[in-house]
């Protein structure tokens, strides 16, 4: 068996569950990482160290059915020899088990040809200070969330309905430092509560996301949904088409997630981004303004990159037009930009992705595009969104959990599911109103800042069943 | 290690449990990538933790942990049962599982060469000699390869005293060339898209592949499909490939069997299934000659859904989920077999990692050989388009209306391949496809796939399911939607 490790294992064994290590063991760690390293004929190393404490409680049918916690942390391991790097990731923190994964970092790094673009790591860096660890949320208990969820089923079993969903909550850190000096930590917390309630055969869901548990009112969320719900029974059946569609926050958050990949200077230099050759040409409508902002106060995030390079808010659309692209240290390099504090660990293939984004409002809400609408559809969400054309980047999908038709500026039925066959780039350059913006969750991209939107001759090209 | 799995179930049972389980895991994985002749990825990792899944109060409760020591699993094995309690604040009516009996027992999945082994130098000089061969094609913009490869074991006991420990190793690889011209980015890949074929074997699944061989032509398709003609709209016959069929059985069939779903309780997240209760041994799900089973036997080949027992200490199995056409099964746990008045669960719980819960997952979901040589399918077809490997899949949270896009077509005239067509896509509703269907090839061209992307659950779980297909034709279908402009 390993050694035992250098840290005190029994402090680990012993705490709570659910805590966290302080920043100074985390600090311990990579320098355990980088002492172990120097013996061994790395010329450079970086280490990565990532603990997560989750909980998440599952309903469904009006009762819990599935109660999990976990904890995990892991430290990764990146050497640097001869113009040569790879990685290594282990769970275990024992000396051996550390010594182990610097050696296989080591030897897959001397497998390989030279890079020649390959960078020296970069040195100390100065990071903004953000707060966004809730303490009450950190030590949220699995019986406040049953007792919550109990609440929210005891509505659906008054109103005959059938409630599923999650109330998740917990707590995260990431920690790196690297041989040159660099060490950045982070910690925050999250919650998130989502609830779908059915009405056969109809159903509908609200969901919230946040650092803060107390950011959100489960019971409210349920009462919207099961409000929906009952809305949304007795769909009728409408014929495809393009429509006039009102975009809830989540069904936008989920199409245009799919977006941000196009804006990583990696992707252009793949020729795979839809902004090969649009760069700085009107592509979206004036209304669209986007940018990607971590330190924007309704997002969650490190303020660095897998690099350690500080995370910079960059402007990726102004008023329809594509100026700027998120920046690794190594795209940056080669265009002669500055990193922009995007990249991820290396090494990979991908380069760099904007995570963080947010998209400019409007002053409209949802009610007065209601009002302003003689004949569209309202969405509440989308559902199994993918890629058929990545250029034109024609996304598929289906509504799903409430679809309503609306005439002459009121909401008059509910109406049977249509799978959508639509472009991004088409669908921001129709949009007529735009709502505030606001942490918007789905389920098909992360969470992100974004309005609800308004938009003309959106393509639905076939109806299922319910 | 089965010290540490039996000191967690004594201290679940002293703390209050009824029943218990608990999984230890040792993950290993390497993954190595090239793009345009450079290393991309290159990396390995393992992971070692166990999680404890108990029943108290008549509720569940799980907890997981990677502090392996008496004490860690301890904490760990006292906050499921805490969990569980809490649970049983918001329960309606006690867990009851249907009996199962008591295995000792340990396998390892069959490989001939352990890819661990072989030299990082020999499979980073396959991929870049891959790499090399796909760039030498004028046009292509853009070269793809990887090698993942994951050795995987597991310690199961539960408090009925069960002891399985199971090892796995899994291989996968794929290439893949991309080409952007003429506003339009066009792809191939192979032996499969999104990461290409992986199974329950050894680096010989990367040999038998012979990626170098290909390399040339999977280029030369991605810079054609410029020059080809647009898949026409219309309402046709389609012949699928065999590994988008592996999708759309996965999609079509694989889904909505699964009994957590039609039971609700997957409704928040991955959704439901049009397959009620009141169907089974009564819905037609397809033409009479659809014969799908769920298999995750050794017999049934080295998929990514085979197993000696599942994550609950069920035993494999094979169960009919359409004979002659008629929908006959689901995919089922203890738990969800006892609530649908089954005797027996099929042995379908499977968990990504130690520190997830095992739920419902597809085993290998295959679609049995049917009685074409495939030179006589295409030559017994008068009018038809043939599309191959997959490029988009969508289908809705019931399971009954599909659109799937693939990265290439060919259009079958006159019982000949003609043209090649760009961007095909097709779409229906499940059952009709399925009753649609009226030829498909024999064991000659039927191949085990592997999907090793399959996400479910809450957290998410990513997990390998596998998918016997051969090449099969489908009459009456809508082609071409995805591209319409109405």
């Amino acid at each position: 068996m390993s050694k035992p490790a250098k840290q005190k294992s029994s402090r680990r064994d012993n705490a709570a569950a659910d805590a966290l290590l302080s920043e100074r063991e985390l600090h311990k760690i990579v320098e355990n990482v980088l002492r172990l390293a120097r013996s061994t004929g790395a010329s450079e190393t970086e280490v990565h160290v990532d603990e997560v404490a989750d909980a998440l409680t599952r309903f469904a049918n009006n009762a819990i059915h599935q109660n999990v916690a976990e904890h995990g942390l892991t430290v990764s391991i990146r050497t640097v020899v001869d113009g040569r790097t790879a990685r290594a990731t282990t769970n275990r923190i024992d000396e051996d088990s550390l010594r182990t994964a610097i050696d296989a970092s080591l030897s897959l790094a001397h497998s390989q040809p030279k890079d020649p673009h390959l960078l020296p790591l970069p040195g100390k860096q100065r990071y903004r200070a953000m707060n966004r660890f809730v303490k009450q949320t950190a030590a949220y208990t699995p019986e406040e969330r049953a007792r919550a969820v109990r609440r929210a089923c005891d509505l659906a079993v008054k109103r005959g309905q059938n409630a599923a969903g999650i109330f998740a909550s917990g707590q995260s850190q990431t920690a790196m430092g690297n041989s040159r000096g660099l060490f950045a930590a982070y910690r925050e917390t999250h919650a998130e509560f989502s609830i779908t309630m059915q009405e056969q055969p109809a159903a509908s869901w609200a969901k919230a996301n946040s650092a803060s548990v107390r950011d959100f009112d489960p019971q409210k969320l349920a009462e919207r949904a099961s409000e929906k719900a009952h809305r949304a029974t007795n769909a009728r059946e409408l014929s495809t088409g393009r429509y006039t569609v009102i975009l809830e926050p989540s069904a936008v958050l989920d199409l245009v997630g799919f977006l941000f990949y196009d804006f990583a200077a990696t992707a252009l230099a793949d020729k795979r981004s839809c902004l090969n050759d649009r760069m700085g040409k009107p592509l979206f409508g004036k209304n669209i303004t986007i940018a990607d902002d971590v330190y924007h106060p309704l997002q969650l995030g490190a303020p660095f990159d897998g690099e350690g390079v500080p995370r910079e808010r960059v402007l990726l659309v102004d008023r329809g037009i594509p100026k700027n692209l998120v920046y690794a240290r190594t795209t940056a390099k080669a265009a002669r930009k500055k990193p922009t504090g995007h990249g991820f660990a290396l090494p990979n293939e991908y380069g760099e992705a904007p995570m963080n984004l947010v998209f400019t409002g409007g002053n409209s809400s949802l009610d007065e595009m209601i009002a302003s609408t003689d004949r569209g559809l309202l969405v509440t969400r989308l559902w199994y969104i993918r890629e058929v054309d990545p250029y034109e980047k024609i996304m598929t999908g289906m509504t799903r959990d409430g679809l309503f038709l609306v005439e002459n500026g009121r909401v008059t039925s509910a109406v049977r599911n249509f799978r959508f066959n639509q472009s991004i780039l088409e669908m921001l350059r129709n949009v007529e109103l735009l709502g505030p913006a606001v942490r918007a969750t789905g389920e098909e991209a992360f969470e992100m800042v974004v309005p609800a939107m308004k938009v003309h001759d959106f393509r639905f090209s076939e109806v299922t069943k319910f | 290690m089965w010290d540490l799995c039996t000191h967690s179930l004594d201290t679940a049972r002293l703390r209050g449990a009824t029943y218990a389980d608990v999984r230890a895991m040792h993950l290993r994985q390497r993954d190595l990538t090239t793009k345009n002749g450079q290393v991309g990825t290159l990396a390995q990792s393992e992971s070692i933790g166990l999680g404890i899944r108990v029943l108290a109060s008549g509720a569940w409760g799980f907890a997981s942990t990677d502090r392996l020591t008496r004490d860690g699993v301890s904490a760990c094995a006292a906050q499921a049962v805490t969990i569980a309690k809490a649970s049983a604040l918001a329960k309606r009516s006690d867990v009851v599982m249907v009996p199962e009996d008591a295995f000792v027992d340990s396998w390892q999945s069959a490989y001939r060469k352990d890819p661990f082994e072989i030299p990082l130098e020999t499979q980073l000089a396959l991929l870049l000699a891959v790499d090399a061969e796909m760039r030498r094609v004028k046009g292509v913009t853009l070269t793809e390869t990887d090698l993942q490869f994951r050795k995987i074991d597991s310690w199961f006991a539960s408090s009925i005293g069960s002891r399985i420990h199971q090892r796995k190793m899994i291989s996968g690889c794929g290439i893949g060339a991309t080409s952007f011209r003429d506003d339009e980015i066009q792809k191939r890949s192979y032996p499969n898209s999104f990461g290409g074929q992986h199974s329950l074997q050894g680096y010989e699944l990367v040999e038998s592949l012979d990626l170098l061989q290909h390399a040339p032509r999977v280029a030369e398709e991605a810079v054609a499909l410029h020059s080809a003609e647009q898949c026409p709209q219309k309402t046709g016959t389609l012949i699928l490939g065999g590994s988008q069929l592996g999708l759309q059985i996965h999609e079509s069939v694989g889904h909505p069997i699964e009994l957590d779903r039609v039971l609700g309780q997957e409704a928040n997240f991955a959704g439901t299934s049009f397959l009620t209760l009141d169907q089974l041994n009564k819905l037609r799900y397809g033409s009479d000659i659809v014969n799908v089973v769920a298999d995750a036997r050794v017999d049934h080949g080295p998929g990514l859904g085979t197993f000696a027992y599942d994550d609950e200490g069920v035993p494999a199995q094979c169960t009919d989920i359409i004979k002659d056409g008629q929908f006959r099964g689901y995919l089922s746990s203890r738990e969800t077999a006892h609530l649908i008045g089954l005797k027996r669960s099929s042995g379908t719980m499977r968990t990504e990692s130690w520190n997830r819960l095992p739920i419902i997952r597809m085993t290998n979901i295959s679609l049995l050989p049917g009685t074409w040589a495939f030179d006589d399918l295409i030559a017994g077809t008068d009018d038809a388009i043939l599309m191959e490997t997959n490029r988009s899949w969508s289908i809705d949270d019931r399971r009954y209306q599909f659109q799937f896009s693939t990265e290439m077509a060919w259009e079958i005239k006159g019982g000949k391949k003609a043209r090649m067509l760009k961007n095909p896509s097709y779409s229906g509703i499940t059952t009709e496809f399925w009753n649609s269907c009226d030829a498909i090839c024999n064991a000659d061209a039927w191949t085990l796939w592997g999907t090793p992307n399959c996400g479910k659950g809450q957290p998410m779980q990513t997990m390998g399911t596998g998918h016997g297909a051969s090449p099969a034709r489908f009459q009456n279908v809508r082609i071409g939607a995805a591209f319409s402009k109405p």
